[in-house]
């Protein structure tokens, strides 16, 4: 017999009705909460879209993130939902043939192309009839913001009927933790070395991709970490109720590439928006409509120090005036998106 | 019924009979007509039930077409030279992962120095890149090729590239009998994916593959694409068109035969007329190579003369190299003629020299250039010489 906690027509009987001081609150898979207010990822009923055995480093960042992103997708359309995978970590982890941790239709054609694959998908059943099956898209920051952004930017101006999905990890973990354009300023990676007067990735550089997406004008656009589970399912839940171009761009702590104990993987993810670096928000149509605040702010160091990529930011002497550079960038994030919880 | 049409226009329309259910468009010349006169029916709905894409580069054009076939509906497009080259990628991927995108290339060579102009540079380029390559002899051959290669890629499930000559075939008005939508739909089923992504039916297209299994994957892609040899043929009849994968035209007997692809056979099959005792034989399948079709046409042949509108810089013939192959054994010479580069024209009196020269037996084996200005050629050897810029000293070089 199944137990009743694994059987998802009991859920309903789990609930209690009794008032505990938890209740209202937003933590990860609050059983006190009441059942439609559980993310998809406290359902026993989940489709666990990525299943588990696959071959991601331990505290994987986006195989977090994509287990959340696709579970929340494939509920949202009610299981209508076609996956499109660029090259990168994820499609090489969950697809060693003959094996596949994929539990909903899946293809992977190269490393540049998923969101011209993932438009053409959408024509395919456009033309077929099936407006009701649904395309996601996803990659790595390297697929997304360097080799695949004329793509993608080709999907967005068409407004192409595709949520895309950028897994942002912040370098080319796969290849062995090269600089991409999302490499944040003094991050040390194989081909940014942590020497010089400015080590590490140069300051002035890379692309802010949602604010690309965002100047493309499509329906929406928004930020996420794997930190704030609620908030990411919300706003792929939210991407999926609409038509046209999605995009949605999830911070995905690496362990491998950032130096970081796989067991941190969703405190750094937090400490990232908290420390205001990472600023998460919503747009619809180019504009700004919704920002998640930041309660109780926190100093950029206490977000760098427990990643290895910045150790030389904290050697003896620390480099307080790089660091300050940094705590710059916070601030400017904090006052363009007004961050600060009023 | 034949109409007074332009090459392009004729293709589209056998294209749009085909039902075609997604064409993702990018722009170049010698194809662009192609593309936009499919636009133009997708727009007045006189090509019904299909999404025409103006994607952003032809990298993009084939990357959704792609995405398209795997999600099991009909794709095509378009494209020549410098955009062949850069959906390479995608190309490749096409036919790994074994979907049927019929692709028609308006060949034109390949730049630097850019020129728009017609020769087969482009597609010889992708010889390898495990698709199925059909090439047009005229502009009836192009209409019908383009009906009967969507039966076969959907056969098969290996993609299919119709290579049509630019401008001299492409934007060349004559008439053209253009097939009926009805005799078309009885001819071709609609499309039935071998595999497709399905989400009653989940599958991963795609998956990584290592050493354990990628040989095994590739002998079948190849085993695969052979299959085209005795499908095509097949195709053809159903079709009912005088279409193989070579044409042979007064070959027997013949101690000189001229071998060719693409329009230029029709110039030199009016040469082989003047001279009685020259046949030619015209490749319309080029990939898969038709080894047993060829050696048969050939076998008899004292000398064989490859006239080809490419060539492998630092090697010689591509066309020739394979001709050879299907030759090993016999006493056929084999000789390697590269003509018609960047659109030169490849004429009659060029070709009267070239078989006088075979038969004289002049040109044996050898490797030669129609038409070169040779005191072009000299004069800037000697400038090259003269001005060699880098490097230490070289003796008998320049000081």
């Amino acid at each position: 017999m199944t137990p009743a906690f694994l059987d998802p027509g009991s859920v309903e009987m789990t609930v209690q009705n009794v008032k505990f001081y938890q209740v209202g609150s937003r933590a990860v898979g609050n059983r006190l909460l009441d059942a439609t207010l559980r993310t998809e990822q406290a359902s026993p009923a989940r489709r666990n879209a990525l299943t588990s055995g696959h071959r991601a480093c331990q505290g994987c960042g986006e195989a977090l993130g994509a287990r959340d992103v696709l579970d929340a997708a494939v509920r949202a359309t009610e299981g209508k939902l076609v996956a499109v995978n660029a090259t990168g970590c994820l499609e090489v982890f969950s697809t060693p043939y003959p094996e596949s941790s994929w539990q909903l239709p899946w293809l992977h054609s190269l490393f540049a192309n998923a969101p011209s694959v993932a438009s053409g998908v959408a024509a395919a059943l456009k033309a077929q009839g099936h407006d009701e099956i649904r395309v996601l898209a996803q990659g790595g920051d390297g697929g997304t913001v360097d080799i695949g952004l004329a793509c993608l930017s080709g999907m967005f101006e068409r407004n192409d009927d595709v949520l895309y999905v950028c897994y942002d990890n912040e370098a080319y973990m796969n290849t062995g933790v090269q600089r991409s354009g999302s490499t944040p300023p003094f991050a040390r990676t194989a081909t940014t070395e942590a020497t010089g007067a400015e080590p590490g990735a140069p300051i002035g550089q890379g692309k802010d991709v949602p604010r690309i997406a965002m100047a493309h004008e499509i329906p929406y656009v928004a930020t996420a970490t794997v930190a704030e589970l609620h908030d990411l399912e919300a706003k792929v839940e939210r991407a999926m109720m609409m038509r046209g171009a999605r995009y949605l761009h999830v911070l995905v702590p690496c362990p491998l590439g950032w130096g970081s104990a796989p067991a941190d993987t969703v405190r750094l993810a937090r400490l990232a928006q908290r420390s205001g670096l990472f600023p998460v928000f919503e747009a619809s149509h180019g504009e700004v409509t919704e920002v998640l605040p930041i309660r109780g702010r926190v100093p950029i160091e206490e977000y760098l120090r427990p990643q290895r990529r910045y150790a030389h930011l904290f050697a003896d002497p620390p480099r307080t005036e790089l660091l300050a550079r940094i705590q710059a960038i916070a601030d400017r994030n904090v006052a363009r998106y007004g961050l600060d919880e009023v | 019924m034949r109409r007074q049409l332009e090459g392009s226009r004729a293709i589209a329309e056998a294209v749009a009979r085909c039902r075609p259910q997604v064409v993702p468009a990018y722009p170049i010349t010698p194809q662009t007509h192609i593309v936009e006169a499919i636009g133009a029916m997708v727009r007045d709905g006189s090509l019904s039930g299909c999404e025409f894409m103006t994607v952003e580069s032809e990298f993009a054009a084939m990357s959704a077409a792609i995405g398209a076939s795997a999600a099991g509906a009909r794709a095509y497009t378009a494209t020549a030279s410098q955009g062949l080259l850069y959906m390479t990628e995608a190309l490749f991927n096409a036919s790994g992962l074994g979907l049927p995108i019929v692709l028609t290339v308006a060949n034109r060579a390949v730049g630097a120095p850019i020129n728009i102009w017609n020769d087969h540079s482009d597609s010889m380029s992708l010889r390898d890149c495990g698709w199925v390559q059909l090439y047009a002899a005229d502009n009836q051959a192009a209409v019908d090729l383009h009906v009967v290669a969507f039966a076969l890629a959907e056969e098969l499930s290996v993609p299919v590239m119709v290579c049509v000559d630019g401008f001299v075939l492409t934007h060349a008005f004559e008439p053209l009998d253009v097939p009926g939508q009805s005799a078309v739909d009885t001819f071709l089923p609609p499309y039935a994916p071998r595999q497709v992504l399905d989400v009653d039916d989940p599958v991963a297209i795609g998956a990584m593959v290592g050493p354990e299994a990628f040989t095994e994957v590739r002998y079948l892609s190849h085993y695969q694409l052979t299959q085209a040899l005795t499908v095509f043929p097949q195709v053809c009849d159903g079709w009912g068109r005088p279409l193989s994968t070579v044409d042979a035209y007064r070959v027997d007997g013949a101690e000189t035969v001229i071998v060719t692809l693409g329009s230029v056979s029709g110039t030199i099959k009016d040469v082989a007329d003047e001279f009685g005792n020259v046949g030619v034989l015209t490749l319309t399948m080029f990939r898969p190579f038709p080894y047993a079709e060829v050696r048969k046409a050939l076998g008899a042949a004292k000398r064989v003369v490859v006239v080809e509108r490419a060539f492998a810089p630092g090697a010689g013939g591509i066309v020739s190299a394979d001709v050879r192959t299907a030759l090993a054994g016999t006493f056929a010479e084999v000789s390697t003629v590269v003509a018609g580069l960047g659109g030169r024209a490849v004429t009659k009196p060029a070709l009267r020299r070239l078989v006088a020269d075979a038969m004289s037996g002049w040109l044996g084996e050898r490797l030669v250039f129609l038409d070169l200005r040779d005191e072009l050629i000299e004069q800037q050897i000697e400038r090259m010489r003269q001005r060699r810029a880098s490097g230490p000293p070289r003796p008998g070089g320049a000081a």
